[in-house]
């Protein structure tokens, strides 16, 4: 059985995009010849700056025959009836078999659909992928139509097997589809002709082509930890960085090289930023110190100065990088030691938001909303407003500037500079978190007061200009803002009605509230807690306070999974449908309490006794927000009830005994309605 | 040129080795634009050329103004003038990268010691409602230029589409001729009669025009001349195709796009003033894009586009 190799070669792809491509070649290259019938035996896709390859094994020749049987009209059907049937089938009369069925004598049709070579249709399958291709973005270039990432150079299509090469006659848009390619783009040899993906992958080598993105980044990881580690340093990883630097070369040469001294003395976060961000330099530190110290870049070519001539170029770049950097950190700093009150001021004339006003505006905003919130997550008011105050100071900052990613942490920095404690440095660089639903919640009381006023005032911003996040839409991350709000108040156990907060008064609450109840039902639904049930407990009085919310839902989880808990649910079920009928039926609300002289069975008294004896310890646990003993007092209902409903008929012809036990039916859905509404849990 | 393999030594070496590179390379060698503007892309050689389906290939310096950039000439590569060198041409020659990679080593970068690297790097301009794919390209880590295929230029499709090149050549050529700081790079040949270097020619004029951009430029002016460019550009692309006079079919194209230049340049300069507010300065950046696309729409309309016949 031949094999196939495709390779499709352009112009540098974006490094980014490199390894998706080359699944997405696979997948769409795969799929079609399955679809064909053209099975194979193993896969494997490749992907350099300048090409995506696809290696397939084993795969089919042809495409099988099939063979298709089709029931056609009676015998003696109209002539015009069996033209049709002999039309479709594309046979003639004598082609048709005649055989019996219990409706009589019918004509049958065998139709043999030929198999196809393998070249066919690999070439129609491979111009369907190259037409359709899902770039994230593509273009066109030249004279022509056909979009690529970047310019399409050729196309290497070939199967072969024992008796030889074949190239798959394939030709789009005037690039026809050959068994050449080339190397590296300065250290290859120009074009050369393969017969077969190890001739292809040797044949690149040589050529100074690593075709597997994961051996090249392996080569890199290695080669920077061994230059590291040579001088008794450590390379810091950074897995993103490694990815996308493999996808900047094909031939990977590690070189490392030193910070100037002058710029030891910058954070390191800024160093490794600046060096990351700008030129895709590893940092390299030295363990004794603490500091970055040295830095690896990855060239894409070997030189007859090992380097040196690279290495030199890179260095003078970083050195003006830095330079920039350390003019940056220097001038912030003298700002900060002044008091920074320049960049506050300046915040009053930068635009948060053209409805919402400055960012001087927000930050008081922010400020007053922290001091409320301070006394309920055990921080001090005047520090909450202080970290407030200072939280945004850094966006005025030279480095912010540059490197909007460092944000809250020279905050941080500059807060020491600034004269101010410990709480208001960290909480610079706390408030913004948490960013995504992996990230860490902070704890520091100061940090939680601060980060929640800056959320809510977020959201109940966008909320009053009527700025909501619409399906995908959602520009200002308010999705984000608002499960940050959910997750530090559930990990710092803050028990507080979100709605007494004094929030803005023309954000429209209710609606807020229903995204936050929007928000939690998914990030609960992610720690398997069902929405039917956090559906019960939204239903609830006191539903703005989260952690209430939460540890309701929880405690009825857990209940409901118990065979208590499940059996007494079936029982309120019956309980409120006999219920609601008769209500409806009568017309009147059975609410009246039931009176034990008109009880006749004894499971009833036993239901009764036990409604009595319940109620009271339940109400208690709910008052005291102890879910899960309201739960266990629930689950000893559940016999009794079993009990009453397997021994009486509550619609008694008797109308006063029919009554009473509606009656006590309604205490029945009144104490369960108490913990839960459970006419929304589903089962 | 005989001195090829040796390295430039000025600044205007490079220039003139770049000229006769792509001069060689069959591109028509153009003068600069003769008005204000912020980048090579604007002169009308690539912003309208780059429409319609006429054949094209073009190459020239464009002196190039960001009045925010200015640092009164202390900074060691940034400038409020400083030039680019554009190279467009339609359709985009299928070797384009090997013509690029040969004009470098036209400038004395010698391929076998440097690392040169295609890093994606997509274009868009705002104000022309333009947007390309492409790269920047390093040179031992260093951005040495921008490469870039137009997909769209005021708001219409490019068919074909033209590659476009542009070197900053102030950091390029301090690069290849190893020079710190801008004003220290020798202009002339440092043996020449009279060496200069790039800080005799441009010091005096940077400190200038720093001080005039940032500080005293009239605003009211300026933002009268902003409206006033803005009017004439619409007036004149109003006007009736046929001229009453001469009895011809004269669309005035190039006289509406120079207002529009106009009218970028003024806005970069009121930015610069500090006068205009973020809110403000998207709504400027929409009135020049709304020009320039007018602009197109009226230059595809013209035979310099191919489109005569419409």
């Amino acid at each position: 059985m031949p094999d196939l190799l495709i390779e499709l070669f352009s112009e540098e792809i974006p490094a980014r995009m490199q390894t998706r491509a080359a699944e997405d070649l696979k997948k769409a290259v795969t799929n079609g010849l399955v679809e064909a019938g053209l099975t194979y035996a193993h896969a494997s896709a490749f992907s350099t700056p300048r090409r995506l390859t696809l290696a397939l094994e084993g795969m089919l020749a042809e495409s099988p025959t099939v063979r298709e049987e089709r029931k056609g009209p009676k015998v003696g059907a109209p002539e015009k009836a069996i033209e049709g049937f002999l039309r479709g089938a594309g046979l003639t009369m004598d082609q048709l078999e005649e055989r019996e069925t219990p409706k009589g004598n019918v004509y049958f049709a065998s139709i043999e659909k030929p198999g196809r070579p393998a070249a066919d249709i690999v070439a129609e399958v491979l111009e369907a992928t190259i037409r359709n291709f899902p770039w994230p973005k593509s273009m066109r270039w030249g004279a022509g139509s056909l979009r690529w990432v970047r310019p399409l150079h050729s196309i290497l299509c070939i199967t072969s097997d024992e008796a030889g090469t074949e190239i798959v006659p394939l030709t789009i848009d005037g690039i026809t589809a050959g068994d050449t390619t080339e190397g590296h783009r300065f250290m290859g040899t120009g074009r050369f002709a393969v017969s077969n993906f190890e001739d292809y992958a040797a044949k690149l080598k040589r050529n100074h082509v690593v075709l597997s993105a994961e051996e090249r980044a392996e080569m890199i990881a290695a080669d920077a930890q061994n230059l590291a580690f040579a001088q008794g340093l450590e390379l810091v990883d950074d897995k993103g960085l490694l990815a996308e630097v493999a996808g900047l070369v094909e031939w990977p040469v590690t070189l490392m090289g030193d910070i100037a001294e002058d710029f030891l003395s910058l954070p390191p976060e800024v160093l490794q930023t600046s060096m990351k961000e700008h030129q895709k330099f590893f940092s390299v530190k030295n363990p004794k110190t603490g500091r970055i110290e040295k830095f690896i870049t990855v060239a894409n070519r070997e030189t007859r100065d090992t380097g040196a001539t690279i290495l030199a170029g890179n260095q003078k770049v970083l050195f003006a990088r830095l330079s920039d950097a350390k003019f940056f950190w220097e001038n912030d700093v003298r700002t900060a030691k002044a008091g920074a009150s320049e960049w506050l001021e300046k915040l009053g004339n930068v635009t948060f938001h053209n409805k919402l006003g400055s960012q001087a505006e927000r930050i008081d905003r922010i400020a007053a909303l922290a001091r409320e919130i301070a006394p309920i997550v055990g921080a001090d008011a005047d520090l909450a407003e202080q970290s407030a105050r200072w939280a945004k100071a850094d966006l005025s900052s030279e480095m912010v500037y540059e490197f909007p990613e460092l944000q809250g942490l020279m905050g941080r920095y500059y807060a020491e500079f600034a004269g101010h404690p410990a709480e208001v440095a960290a909480a610079a660089l706390e408030h913004y978190s948490p960013l995504g639903p992996s990230d860490d919640v902070p704890t520091a009381p100061v940090s939680v007061a601060v980060a929640l006023a800056d959320k809510l005032d977020l959201l109940t911003g966008f909320w009053a200009i009527d700025e909501k996040p619409t399906g995908s839409k959602d520009p200002f991350a308010l999705r984000r803002a608002a499960l940050g709000v959910i997750r530090l108040i559930l990990q710092n156990g803050i028990s507080a009605p979100l709605l007494a907060l004094p929030l803005r008064e023309d954000a429209d609450k209710a609606d807020l509230l229903a995204f936050f109840h929007d928000r939690l039902k998914v990030f609960l639904r992610d720690q398997g807690v069902r929405h039917d049930i956090i559906d019960a407990c939204i239903a609830m009085e006191g539903n703005d306070d989260i952690a209430l919310l939460v540890n309701r839902a929880k405690a009825l989880q857990a209940f409901l999974s118990t065979e208590d808990g499940e059996n007494l649910l079936q029982g309120f079920k019956r309980a409120n449908n006999i219920l609601t009928q008769a209500e409806e039926k009568d017309g009147v609300e059975y609410s009246f309490g039931a009176d034990l002289k008109f009880v006749e069975d004894d499971s009833e008294k036993a239901l009764f006794d036990a409604l009595d004896t319940l109620e009271a310890p339940i109400a208690e646990a709910i008052k005291g927000e102890d879910f899960a003993a309201a739960m266990a007092g629930l689950a000893k209902l559940r016999a009794p009830i079993d009990a009453f409903f397997e021994a009486v008929q509550v619609n008694s012809d008797n109308e006063v005994v029919r009554r009473n036990r509606l009656n006590m039916l309604s205490r029945i859905r009144g104490l369960c309605l108490s913990v839960a509404d459970l006419t929304k849990v589903e089962g | 040129m005989a001195h090829h393999d040796s390295k430039p030594r000025s600044f205007q070496e490079i220039i003139l080795r770049l000229q006769a590179y792509w001069a060689k390379q069959g591109c028509a060698v153009m003068q600069p634009y003769d008005m204000e503007v912020g980048a090579g892309t604007f002169h009308p050689a690539t912003t309208l050329r780059s429409l319609g389906s006429k054949p094209w290939a073009a190459a020239y310096v464009q002196p190039s103004r960001r009045p925010t950039d200015g640092r009164y000439g202390e900074n060691p590569n940034r400038l409020q003038h400083y030039y680019q060198y554009q190279v467009l041409i339609k359709p985009s020659p299928p070797n384009l990268q090997a013509l690029y990679l040969g004009s470098l080593a036209a400038i004395g970068i010698e391929m076998e010691l440097h690392d040169i690297r295609f890093v994606e790097d997509d274009w868009e301009s705002p104000t022309l409602g333009a947007w390309g794919l492409g790269w920047e390209v390093w040179c031992d880590g260093m951005e040495v230029s921008q490469f870039t295929y137009f997909q769209q230029v005021g708001g219409h499709d490019c068919h074909p589409v033209s590659g476009e090149l542009t070197y900053g050549l102030e950091r390029l050529a301090m690069y290849i001729l190893g020079v710190d700081h801008v004003m220290d790079m020798p202009y002339n040949d440092p043996e020449a009669l009279i060496p200069l270097t790039y800080g005799d020619v441009f010091k005096q004029t940077e400190e200038e025009y720093a001080r005039w951009n940032f500080d005293t430029a009239n605003t009211e002016v300026l933002l009268r001349h902003f409206e006033e460019a803005e009017a004439e550009c619409e007036n004149t692309l109003a006007q009736a195709e046929i001229d009453p006079k001469t009895g011809k079919r004269i669309i005035m194209v190039h006289p509406a796009y120079d207002q529009c230049i106009k009218a970028s340049h003024i806005f970069n300069l009121l930015d610069a003033r500090g006068v205009i507010s973020v809110t403000e300065r998207q709504a400027y950046i929409g009135r020049v894009r709304s020009l320039a696309k007018k602009c197109a729409d009226a230059f595809v309309q013209t035979e310099a586009a191919g489109g005569a016949a419409a």
